[in-house]
């Protein structure tokens, strides 16, 4: 048995503890890209919608349609339909950096919605009572609605991160390597059923944990 | 301080449909004064004070604040004028994640007060509120009461001119609600901050108001000082809110029967009159039994004020005296009109 854990190891040790490396790099960068990009779109969804003191029609529908329509097109179609633009962008369209477009592509507008979901939660008196007070717009954003959104922000990006996750088990089509491409390609097509088990089971803590820590953290946030 | 001159306001809901809820109301506060709204739900009541920071921005119609009219304001200024007007609200409108020293800290430093200054002000305005040993405290382990005085302490921290209050006492229950008016009036006296206030319970209006206006349908339908208002309402609605705290609702059949035997009167006493027991006087000096049918004694603000409603029966020559005597000793005598029930 310790003999077989072992062999296991010694075979497959280097190539899985790759695969992790490069799942959290693919997740880390697009993540951050798309909250960098999402987290505003939010706010734009949130404010410029339509009984807001800044509403604006054209602002919030054309958003709602580009949105809608990236989220409709599967991830995988997505991947190839990006290649030109990928190439373009960074240069190549292979290996982990060439699937960060993609990603970023695929996760922007979900973090968006999550975001604009997560906003509008927050209580509208707060908004009222600071701009009372005579504080900036953009003071109110950052200080009075992200903050109090924080813990279904954490949720919402816990979400997120898990559906990332997924996407990268494609990513190995465009030689990007990662967990879900190991099980795919080790497991799946050459028939090495353990290295395909270990690597699910490695998936289940990653998301386990994942949301576990997400779930704490959006609680200590809370503080109510 | 606060003019509002013929402000109008009509809101357009999504299916083009009208709701003027301000029908060219005006209205005066006065510098160091407790002003009170009253009037029943759907009013505009909350439109209106929202219109004196311009939260709500009038349809027409001008408001003037401090001398400055905010309507032709530009956003800078605006916002310069608002951190003048303070504002409490039913719902508290605390931040959740925040404790409560920096639901008072985190406003001043955004609206530019010195980082050295704020841990004073902060200090100060807590103590103001008797709230001092809860600094690190969240929102959410704080009693109804608590969070409207860490409001309270939000706004006067910016050491305003004048304070707004959106029914922040309808949420809580009677001995807090009087907590939180003696608070309110302990601000007006010690800082001589002016107060607008919106309720739709009389006793907040006579608690701590100095001078009240009703509304009803967008219109203010009657003001005047409280003390007057009380004692000789006009309108319908006023009467209404002036009777709920006076219930008289004795049968009319039994109302008819007692005024064959003598008039009913209802007797207002406002101030030292109300505790001259002039009622009893009057079986001694005159022919007549004074019945009690029902009645109540109310503490304005600095005056006790009651309402008594007693049949007279005797003669019509004594009772006429004696209704004379009433009058002479300071006491408001009205006949009881039985159909207006
Ligand atoms: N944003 C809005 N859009 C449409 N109609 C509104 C809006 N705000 C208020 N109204 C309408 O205006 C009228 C007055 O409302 P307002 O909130 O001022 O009443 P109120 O006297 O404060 O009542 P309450 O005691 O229930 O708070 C109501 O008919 C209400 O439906
Ligand atoms: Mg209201």
């Amino acid at each position: 048995m310790n003999l077989n854990v072992i062999a296991f190891y010694d075979r497959w040790g280097g190539v899985l503890g790759e695969a992790t490396i490069e799942t959290f790099q693919m997740v880390f960068i697009s993540l951050l890209i798309s909250v960098l990009i999402g987290l505003p779109l939010g706010v734009l969804l949130v404010l410029s919608r339509p009984d807001k003191s800044m509403s604006n029609p054209y602002v919030y529908q054309s958003l709602n349609v580009v949105i809608n329509v990236l989220r409709s097109i599967p991830f995988i179609i997505l991947l190839f339909f990006l290649l030109p633009f990928t190439k373009f962008i960074v240069g190549t369209s292979i290996g982990v950096k060439g699937v960060i477009v993609p990603l970023v592509f695929y996760t922007a507008p979900y973090i968006a919605r999550l975001m604009e979901s997560a906003l509008l939660e927050v209580n509208k008196g707060v908004l009222e009572a600071y701009e009372a007070m005579g504080i900036k717009t953009k003071d109110i954003i950052w200080h009075v609605m992200v903050r109090e959104a924080k813990p279904s922000i954490i949720l919402g990006l816990t979400i997120a991160i898990i559906g990332l996750i997924g996407a990268t088990a494609m990513a190995g089509l465009v030689g990007a390597g990662g967990l879900g491409d190991v099980a795919y390609r080790f497991g799946h097509l050459r028939y090495e059923p353990e290295v395909m088990y270990v690597t699910i089971v490695l998936l289940i803590i990653l998301i386990q944990g994942i949301q576990s820590i997400g779930n704490r953290l959006a609680a200590k946030a809370k503080k109510d | 301080m606060i003019q509002l001159k013929e402000i109008s306001k009509t809101f357009y809901s999504k299916k083009n449909e009208e709701v003027t809820a301000l029908k060219g109301v005006s209205l005066e506060v006065k510098q160091g004064e407790i002003f009170g709204v009253i009037g029943y739900s759907g009013a505009g009541k909350s439109t209106l004070v929202r219109c004196v920071n311009l939260l709500e921005k009038p349809t027409s119609g001008d408001v003037v604040v401090n001398g400055a009219s905010l309507k032709n304001m530009s956003k800078n200024e605006l916002r310069k004028s608002r951190q003048n007007i303070g504002m409490i609200f039913q719902g508290f409108n605390l931040l959740k994640t925040a404790t409560v020293y920096e639901n008072i800290a985190i406003p001043l430093k955004l609206t530019g007060i010195s980082s050295k200054e704020i841990p004073t002000r902060v200090e100060k305005y807590l103590a103001i509120v008797g709230l001092e040993d809860k600094h690190h405290v969240y929102p959410g382990q704080l009693s109804g009461g608590q969070k409207q005085r860490v409001a309270i302490a939000r706004a006067l921290s910016h050491e305003p001119d004048v304070l707004l209050s959106d029914e922040a006492t309808s949420a809580l229950d009677p001995e807090t609600t009087h907590s939180i008016l003696d608070l309110l009036l302990k601000i007006n006296r010690e800082f001589g901050i002016t107060i607008l206030l919106i309720t739709h319970e009389m006793h907040v209006i006579q608690k701590i108001c100095d001078r009240v206006a009703v509304m009803e349908n967008g219109e203010v339908i009657e003001q005047g000082n409280v003390i007057d208002l009380y004692s000789s309402p006009k309108k319908r609605t006023t009467k209404k809110f002036v009777n709920s705290l006076f219930p008289n609702d004795l049968p009319k059949e039994i109302l008819e029967q007692l005024k064959k035997r003598g008039p009913i009167i209802s007797m207002t006493f406002v101030g030292t009159s109300a505790d001259k027991p002039a009622l009893s006087q009057l079986s001694k000096k005159f022919d007549v039994d004074a019945n009690i049918l029902s009645g109540n004694i109310v503490q304005l603000k600095d005056k006790p004020f009651g309402k008594l409603v007693a049949h007279i029966q005797g003669e019509t020559e004594e009772t006429d005296k004696a209704l004379h005597y009433l009058k002479e000793e300071g006491v408001q005598v009205d006949e009881v009109e039985i159909n207006e029930s």
